[in-house]
């Protein structure tokens, strides 16, 4: 199993009580409510945060990106990954993961990607997101276009990481005279590609289609097995059989020797207006286009106030589902138990902390969870069989099989 | 007064088109709303055209060109929708959305046109404000910031309006994405184009159009040669919706005079 720690890394001194003035904590929230000072000492505790969960015993860590929005500082997940290409050994630098769509020069971020990559001497897991529906309109990226831009940026993408330069790429939303990048990934044939989500069938179809590991962000245990049986129905389309390895987990936990402290810190999981990101605006979420037809007339119904949002499930029952775990080593074991069992996942992320968490209690909750959880979870997994892609050295994609093992210097093969 | 739907193909595209009236042609291309049927400012125009009203491909549910990214490939294909109805010099007359893409099919149109009329026309930056950005706010609140009588939205659009209403506006801000959105709804490479329009040109502007800045319609009138300007006091965006026949007698009178 491959076990991995997350933070959203939240910008935890915005003033809460603006956002709820005003209702809503992105896009339009004014980042004078954004404190340098803050960020700086922030930036550098989650990286600590990082460090510990390396010296710990997390096989990686996996890191996103939004923008506008106090619940996530990175804006650009390639800066905090180069950091700790250089800060970390042994981790894993899983990033979920760069929002194609968003990138007007798709080469420039295989060749960052690239160097990231060598820089960690081969750590990098590369992967892909759409962006939230508020991206497109903080990067001013038509929405209406955000799955064939999507598409097209991962397959250059692909194609400059695997095939000798030059070449030319004259695609329909990417043109580029020259393709020849003088920056080509360590890993052969290039990095693991895998696919977060919440639960847009498309890309769960595309991920299959690719032979992609696709990683469910803390959807409800039901959610998720649906989510598998999408997934599983186009594998075997694309002819291969899924397993734990192709899939994903992402859990909300937090972990403390006492329990009422875990309580009280998992709470800040609902720090944002008790939502999940605060993102979910009813126009801004999800801008014209960015949704498929079928989506339309709810989306015209909600953004026009006349069906209500998905409703925010309050802390217990999000507890209650499984969707946030705490407590001490022995209760978040149990629990994580029954999410092994339900979902079987091989690669599993622990988002750890959220909101207000004072520092001492991150670096007390990654200590335990690595300390103690982990031992337990590994168990679990090798007795449910919860194999992981590294475990079993599981193909990079359906295209590209296996990958090439790293240390053949000169190794020129992929010109080849 | 009646009126009868037809249709042309236009680039493998059913275009649906409304047609009334009598006498020398005309052609409304409609708002970025969509075309809300055969209503009075039609019928007051009818009294002495006859009325062509083509929905715009991609709006209201008709067939959308996946291909299309800007207002000036819209003004390309109604080229050839044009010329599919027959019509080779026809009066125009352009709504909001309409009137920037009457403003650029006036651009590749030189000697063909007798008349066009812009009717707070989008598709130049304004020099002071900017245009309303419809993808911040709902439906609802993008089309009755167009009115300064909120009885006369009510009155088109129903109070308040039901969800098929909502749909029809969802699918055409998507078809606005798809063409608008960056820059939103304008063209940089309008504005030095404009000179070249030799259609006697009126521009009319509603005193009170909080979608579009006023400032707009002079733009234009500066930059097309020989343009009048008129304005209607007390109006917002959606003049032919507002003040039918108020609008209706502008144009008319330009088209004769």
């Amino acid at each position: 199993m491959h076990i991995m720690y997350f933070t959203e890394q939240p910008m935890k001194t915005y003033p809460q009580e603006e956002g709820d003035r005003l209702g809503y904590t992105a896009l339009l929230f004014s980042n004078r409510f954004f404190d340098p000072v803050a960020g700086s000492r922030l930036y550098n505790e989650y990286i600590e945060h990082y460090q510990l969960a390396e010296t710990v015993g997390f096989d990686g860590v996996m890191l996103n990106e939004h923008h506008n929005a106090p619940f996530c500082m990175q804006a650009k997940a390639n800066v905090m990954a180069s950091v700790l290409a250089h800060a970390t050994q042994r981790l894993k630098l899983v990033l979920l993961g760069n929002p194609l769509p968003l990138a007007e020069n798709p080469v420039r971020l295989a060749e960052e990607l690239a160097m990231i990559d060598m820089l960690s001497k081969g750590r990098l897991v590369s992967g892909f997101v759409r962006g939230g529906g508020t991206e497109q309109i903080a990067a001013n990226v038509n929405p209406a276009y955000n799955r064939e831009r999507f598409d097209e940026a991962h397959d250059l993408i692909v194609r400059a990481w695997t095939q000798p330069g030059p070449f030319r790429w004259e695609g329909n939303h990417y043109h580029q005279r020259v393709v020849n990048p003088w920056a080509i990934p360590l890993q052969r044939p290039h990095p693991r590609i895998w696919i977060p989500g919440v639960s847009s069938p498309e890309t769960i179809e595309w991920a299959a289609a690719h032979g992609y590991p696709y990683i469910v962000l803390n959807a409800t245990i039901d959610i998720c097995k649906r989510i598998w049986a999408t997934y599983d129905a186009a594998a075997e389309a694309a002819g291969f059989r899924a397993g734990p390895e192709h899939r994903g987990y992402l859990i909300r936990i937090h972990c403390q020797e006492d329990a009422e402290r875990a309580e009280r810190n998992a709470r800040e999981f609902m720090w944002m207006q008790g939502e999940f990101v605060g993102l979910l605006h009813p126009i801004w979420g999800a801008p014209s286009g960015y949704l498929g037809p079928k989506a339309r007339r709810a989306m015209a119904e909600i953004r026009n106030g006349r069906r209500a949002m998905a409703g925010k499930l309050p802390f217990e029952k999000q507890a209650a589902a499984g969707s946030i775990i705490h407590g001490t080593p022995e209760q978040c074991i149990a629990q994580l138990r029954t999410l092994l069992e339900e979902t079987r996942p091989g690669i599993l992320s622990l988002w750890g902390n959220d909101g207000r968490v004072p520092h001492e209690d991150c670096l007390s909750c990654i200590r335990l969870l690595g300390e103690e959880v982990l031992p337990a979870v590994r168990e679990i997994g090798e007795e449910l069989g919860l194999a992981g892609p590294f475990d079993v050295n599981a193909p990079v994609s359906l295209a590209m099989g296996k990958p090439v093992e790293l240390g053949a210097e000169g190794d020129h093969s992929w010109a080849e | 007064m009646s009126f009868e739907p037809r249709e042309v193909v236009a680039a493998r595209l059913r275009v649906p088109v409304l047609v009334g009236g009598e006498g020398a042609p005309l052609v409304v291309l409609h708002h970025d709303i969509g075309n809300p049927g055969w209503i009075p400012f039609y019928d007051a125009l009818a009294t002495r055209h006859r009325v062509f009203v083509p929905t715009h491909p991609g709006f209201d549910g008709v067939d959308r060109p996946e291909w299309m990214r800007s207002v000036r490939e819209l003004a390309a294909l109604y080229r050839w929708i044009l010329h599919e109805l027959e019509l080779p010099s026809p009066y125009l007359v352009g709504l909001g959305f309409g009137g920037f893409l009457a403003a650029e099919l006036a651009t590749l149109a030189h000697g063909t046109l007798p008349g066009l009329a812009l009717v707070n026309p989008m598709g130049l930056k304004p020099r002071e404000g900017e245009i309303l950005d419809q993808f911040l706010i709902n439906s609802e609140e993008y089309v009755s910031a167009g009115f300064c009588d909120r009885e006369a939205y009510h009155h088109q659009f129903g109070d308040p309006p039901d969800v098929d209403q909502l749909v029809i506006w969802e699918i055409n801000r998507e078809m606005t994405t798809r063409v608008a959105w960056k820059p939103y709804l304008f063209d940089p490479a309008l504005d030095p184009m404009l000179p070249g329009i030799d259609a006697p040109t009126l521009v009319v502007c509603g005193e009170k159009d909080r979608i579009v800045p006023p400032i707009c319609a002079r733009q234009y009138a500066e930059r097309i040669p020989g343009a009048r300007l008129a304005e209607i006091a007390d109006c917002g965006h959606f003049p032919d919706l507002e003040r039918p026949d108020e609008l209706a007698s502008l144009i008319l009178g330009h088209f004769v005079g």
